[in-house]
């Protein structure tokens, strides 16, 4: 990777001093197309109105992690689908391998060995692992009769570059996250990739998980010259796993170049074009109030074990631990879908009984759950009416008919608050990028004002700027004497936000933490510690 | 062991168990070959038509027509040979109800894959078309005289054993119920044509992104299931020497039945060829034995609904306690 930084250099400098340096100028170029795998010259795309893409100048060097960054809406997930053929562009040219493409289809993107591993990962829920790895292949050499061994071999062989050990028999259904992200790499790879992008592959998978996927795309890279893009909102993950950075903002590369030119600050700068400080939430609760929410004992088989907590008006609690602690059962287990066989819950030191969602909103408690892409929106629907849906019944007239002032009201408020990127709340939730998709969930939630919220893993997929903003808005609502529990992994958002943190190992609160007391390297310590 | 007892081919082959030794030790007369016998009779024109219903679920599809594509194509047989070839062998009248079931069977294929239109309205749509169809411009009386060759085939056997009371008669239609089971198994596992229909029922984007031409597997399927409709219309009136126009539509929902028993989701992409022959099983024995111990006909469609219920209900119910959460926060 030295030598045509060098060679450049070189060049650049005689070409600079005397004018006949062609000849080294075109060896410059020689090595370069050698080295270059896809270059993006000028990339304009527009959805109706919606300029998604305003000019891209993007090139990927073979067998280079790249790392692309920038806030909800700027437009990543565009242009990796224009990368992959699946979006025409407007203008702009696409060179691959040294070819240019006038009109890119999906399958010439595949020739080219460039393999898209979408956030759904396309795969087949009820086919084996090791049928879905090979079925392409399969595909593309023109079979018409399967050869069960065959499949199993290809399978086999691609698993064993990944180096991990996944049951072939065994339905895709039945995977992790983690293991489907594998298998989808493994399918690429036998599909010979030369680059393999992936759309926020860890918003999904613990830290664990995280740390196996990183091993592997070295691997990869190392062994097999593999180059990766890689698209995510988690800045520490990306600062470990990149060598080359790409920063966009409104749809335009602002920034990009060697890791080792950029900190965390400066990618914030660059992504949002202002500094961030967050202050901490200073909240000392009101200890002759009752409080809002007392558990007392709470257990649910195997899961949940002896839980007892109380959390004030106005308070943020923080709940972590590692996947499978029981945080995401907790806050399931309070909005009455995990089934408890012992214990106490008491809102406002009155006993409830909880056993499904409906008497959790009966009792003013809201639940933002984590996978909320599968769970809770109508694609199809505007934006307003996904906003509205929880409070239809408040903004009914005395007939019964929908206000639709009040409703347009309710979700310009909320589309403002939330900083959701859109030209037009009437327009379908689906032309939203992924990470404003999201706010809308959230934002649905919020409007119905609960007493109690419970926000699992609220920023996951949203970028650091609108971090900020959503803590800010979080903080507020508690600051209206709304309790709030907020689960979550991410320990900066947990310093920052919450005025107590509640510490979970296997279904148990293991430890309570102030976040004055701790800092980041502590608490993360803490987390993993067995 | 677990994985054999969580499967749902075990979980109704046990029902058939349970359900044979309940009707069978109450009336040992339903072990008699006899018995057995006309119940694999029975089972012949269900088992063909639940290869091709098998097909389209597995697809993610639904097709209801096919009742109306199997009379249409026994009719149309019937009244060919009878116009033009009284004396034709029995393999002609098959070939014309299988093209003609093909041909309709293409229809359902046409405007499901070119306008991309829900299977379910489409073959509700077309069922009362070809039904209407045929009563009206082709002829809505029984034929009754059916081609001597048809004749002969009812009473044909290929195993013959001598009984107390009259013989014992294996007929030859279970030999075409043997090959469609056969055929569709092999399609299924050992031809990419049936992986792609496992794959389209797994998630259609799925497989149009991996390049399997959504199109033309669409086109094979409601094609393939016409073709089958027609063999099974055509052996139906085989067996009961008559071409009736207003038979066998109306037993649809028996032969989904079956196919769901015996474990196809109606979500698409699961279903296995040995579930729906086991299915089919549990469904014969169930419409026509319950009756052996005193279960009155107007209640054998509530047990069936029953067993359909728990069937089904049992391996969601599992599925869940696996902690594969179905409810969706959307739906509260
Ligand atoms: N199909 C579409 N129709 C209309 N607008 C769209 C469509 N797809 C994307 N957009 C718009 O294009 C812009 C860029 O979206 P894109 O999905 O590329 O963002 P992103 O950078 O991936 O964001 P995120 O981090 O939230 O996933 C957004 O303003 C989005 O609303
Ligand atoms: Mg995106």
């Amino acid at each position: 990777m030295a030598k045509p930084c060098v060679g450049y250099l070189f060049s650049y400098e005689i070409f600079s001093k005397n004018h006949q340096s062609t000849y080294l100028r075109s060896e410059w170029e020689f090595i370069s197309m050698a080295d270059e795998l896809l270059r993006l010259n000028g990339i304009y795309k527009s959805f109706a109105g919606v300029r998604a893409l305003q000019g891209v100048d993007l090139t990927i060097e073979r067998g280079k992690i790249n790392c692309l960054v920038g806030e909800n809406g700027c437009g990543k997930s565009t242009l990796i689908k224009i990368i992959a053929g699946v979006y025409k562009r407007d203008a702009g040219e696409i060179i691959i391998n040294g070819k240019e493409y006038e009109d890119l289809h999906p399958i010439d993107a595949i020739r080219e060995g460039i393999q898209v591993i979408y956030q759904d990962f396309s795969l087949f829920p009820n086919l084996t692992v090791a049928e879905n790895i090979a079925l392409n292949e399969e595909l593309a050499n023109g079979r018409r009769l399967v050869s069960w061994r065959n499949v199993n071999r290809i399978a086999k062989d691609a698993l064993a570059k990944v180096e991990v050990d996944i049951p072939l028999k065994a339905r895709v259904e039945e995977m992790s996250v983690a293991n489907k992200q594998l298998i989808a790499i493994a399918k690429a790879l036998r599909q010979n990739a030369q680059l393999i992008i992936m759309d926020e592959p860890t918003s999904a998978l613990t830290e664990r998980e995280v740390s196996t996927l990183f091993s592997v795309i070295r691997r990869l890279q190392k062994q097999h010259g593999i180059a990766f893009l890689f698209v995510s909102h988690k800045l520490n993950e990306v600062l470990e796993i990149s060598e080359k950075m790409i920063v966009m903002r409104n749809g335009r590369v602002v920034s990009s170049g060697d890791r080792s030119e950029y900190d965390n600050a400066r990618l914030i700068f660059e992504m949002t074009g202002r500094r961030i400080t967050e202050k901490s939430y200073d909240f000392t609760p009101d200890l002759n109030q009752p409080p809002l929410l007392r558990v007392e004992g709470l257990s649910a088989e195997k899961v949940l074990n002896d839980i007892q907590f109380e959390l004030r008006r106005g308070e943020i609690v923080g709940v972590t631990g590692l996947l499978g602690s029981g945080r995401t059962q907790l806050a399931l287990a309070l909005f009455g879908m995990l089934p408890t066989d012992n214990g106490r819950v008491y809102i406002d030191e009155e006993e409830v009984v909880i056993t499904s969602p409906q008497d959790a909103i009966q009792h003013g408690i809201g639940y933002v759950p984590e996978d909320r892409l599968t769970e809770g929106l109508f694609l199809e629907q505007s934006i307003s009416n996904n906003v509205v849906v929880r409070i239809i019944d408040r903004l009914r007239n005395s007939m019964g008919l929908l206000q639709t002032r009040q409703v347009k009201e309710q979700a310009n408020y909320w589309v403002e608050a939330l900083s959701i990127k859109t030209s037009d709340p009437e327009l379908p939730v689906k032309t939203l990028s992924g990470g404003n998709q999201q706010r809308v969930v959230l934002a649905k939630w919020l409007a119905s004002k609960p007493r109690l919220m419970i926000l699992n893993g609220p920023t996951v997929g949203v970028d650091v700027g609108s971090k900020e903003e959503l803590h800010e808005m979080i903080k507020h609502l508690a600051g209206e004497g709304m309790g709030i529990l907020l689960i979550s992994d991410d320990i900066p958002e947990l310093l920052q936000t919450c005025n107590r943190i509640l510490l979970m190992r296997r279904g148990h609160i293991s430890e309570e933490i102030l976040p004055k007391e701790t800092n980041e390297n502590e608490l993360s310590a803490k987390l993993i510690e067995e | 062991m677990k994985r054999l007892l969580s499967r749902n081919e075990t979980l109704v082959a046990i029902t058939i168990i349970g359900l044979i030794l309940l009707i069978g030790l109450n009336n040992p007369s339903f072990f008699s070959l006899g018995n057995i016998f006309t119940l694999l009779r029975t089972s012949v024109v269900t088992g063909i038509l639940a290869m091709g219903v098998l097909i389209v679920i597995v697809s993610g599809g639904i097709d209801v027509s096919f009742t109306a594509i199997a009379v249409f194509g026994l009719y149309v047989a019937v009244k060919l040979m009878k116009a033009y070839m009284p004396d034709a062998p029995i393999w002609v009248g098959f070939v014309i109800a299988s093209v003609v079931g093909l041909g309709l069977g293409l229809i359902n294929a046409f405007f499901i894959a070119q306008f991309r239109l829900p299977t379910l309205i489409v073959t509700l749509g077309t069922l009362s078309m070809f039904q209407g169809f045929l009563l009206f411009a082709i002829g809505n009386e029984i034929i009754r005289a059916v081609p001597p060759s048809m004749k002969s085939f009812a009473r044909a056997a290929i195993v013959r054993i001598p009984m107390t009371r009259g013989t014992a008669n294996l007929h030859p239609a279970i030999l075409i119920t043997i090959a469609a089971i056969i055929v569709t198994w092999l399609l299924l596992n050992y031809t990419m044509l049936g992986r792609g229909i496992y794959a389209l029922g797994g998630s259609r984007e799925a497989a149009e992104r991996a390049g399997f031409n959504v199109t033309r597997i669409q086109y094979f399927i409601y094609g393939f299931v016409g073709l089958l409709s027609g063999i099974a219309g055509m052996t139906f009136g085989s067996l009961a020497r008559q071409a009736n126009p207003q038979d066998i539509v109306g037993t649809e929902l028996n032969v989904i039945a079956a196919v769901v028993l015996g474990g196809a989701q109606l979500t698409g992409g699961y279903g296995t060829v040995l579930g729906t022959v086991l299915g089919v099983i549990l469904v014969v024995i169930a419409n026509s034995s319950l009756i052996l111990i005193g279960v009155p006909t107007v209640w054998q469609r509530v047990v069936i609904g029953l067993i359909i219920l728990v069937g089904t209900g049992i391996p969601a119910i599992q599925a869940r306690r696996k902690g594969k959460r179905t409810v969706g926060l959307a739906d509260i």
